[in-house]
């Protein structure tokens, strides 16, 4: 499948994989994380359940203290 | 637009600042010069000697609470200004009744923690609001690594990486480049608008 990670296009062999797939295989290890699949918020405990299929728009944004 | 209309469009809309340190007294200072009519400013700590080599505070106004004083120091750069200060601390049970009729909302926390908090509560309570983040701005140098991304209504302003830490203190010039990249980004949404 084809999602865009980021902004940018990514490619995976599976049809489709959880969130805590994905940052897994993009070795993702931060804590402090905001995920969006297709404009939507998705939290921490819905990591192992939510789905990424083709097409998607997922952002992953690691934050870091600063300001 | 020559500066005359730019003022004119802003003076009708209201920008939110979520914490008054380095990124948020920095860029409320910013849009207080171009004319941004309304800023609605919130923070419960005060001035700090040690926030003195990055926020916009001065010397004699250590101890004072820093709403307090970001509100002085915009008047006296411009008393047009509309100025709502909340000595507050934001979470999740706060934030939307502050900030829900503003036109765009900064982050500008210092920690992660506060950064997440404040993202995921505008993501699900007020999913349509242009929110302008910043994050990654520790250090000197390596100017090229601030940068700007777009992902629908949310703006990303930073390196995304830089942590803050003894060995890498947030610094005047690189926290004042993703701050005023905040305030850049604020003009540039609300100068669209129809």
């Amino acid at each position: 499948m084809n999602i865009t990670l980021n902004n940018r296009p990514e490619s995976f062999g599976q049809e489709r994989i959880t969130i805590s797939e994905l940052l897994e295989i993009k070795n993702f290890t931060f804590k402090m994380l905001v995920i969006k699949v297709n404009n939507k918020l998705v939290k921490k405990d819905s990591y192992d359940s939510s789905v990424i299929k083709n097409g998607d728009d997922v952002t992953v944004l690691h934050l870091v203290s600063g300001g | 637009m020559n500066f005359e209309e730019i003022k004119s469009k802003l003076k009708n809309y209201t920008v939110g600042i979520a914490g008054v340190g380095g990124l948020g007294s920095n860029c409320a200072i910013a849009l207080a010069r171009v004319g941004v009519g309304k800023i609605i400013i919130s923070d419960f700590d005060i001035v700090y000697e040690s926030n003195l080599n990055r926020q916009y505070f001065f010397k004699d106004q250590i101890g004072l609470r820093k709403v307090d004083a970001l509100k002085e120091n915009i008047q006296r750069i411009n008393p047009e200004i509309e100025i709502i200060d909340n000595y507050i601390k934001l979470n999740e049970d706060n934030i939307v009744e502050i900030y829900k009729d503003c036109d765009v909302i900064v982050e500008a926390f210092d920690l992660a923690e506060m950064k997440k908090m404040l993202i995921e509560t505008l993501l699900s309570e007020l999913p349509e609001k242009p929110i302008i983040i910043g994050i990654g701005m520790a250090g000197y140098g390596d100017s090229n690594s601030i940068d700007f991304r777009q992902s629908e209504n949310l703006y990303i302003c930073g390196d995304e990486k830089s942590e803050v830490s003894d060995e890498n203190p947030p610094l005047a010039p690189r926290v004042g480049m993703v701050a005023n990249m905040q305030a850049n980004t604020v003009l540039e949404i609300l100068l669209s608008k129809k």
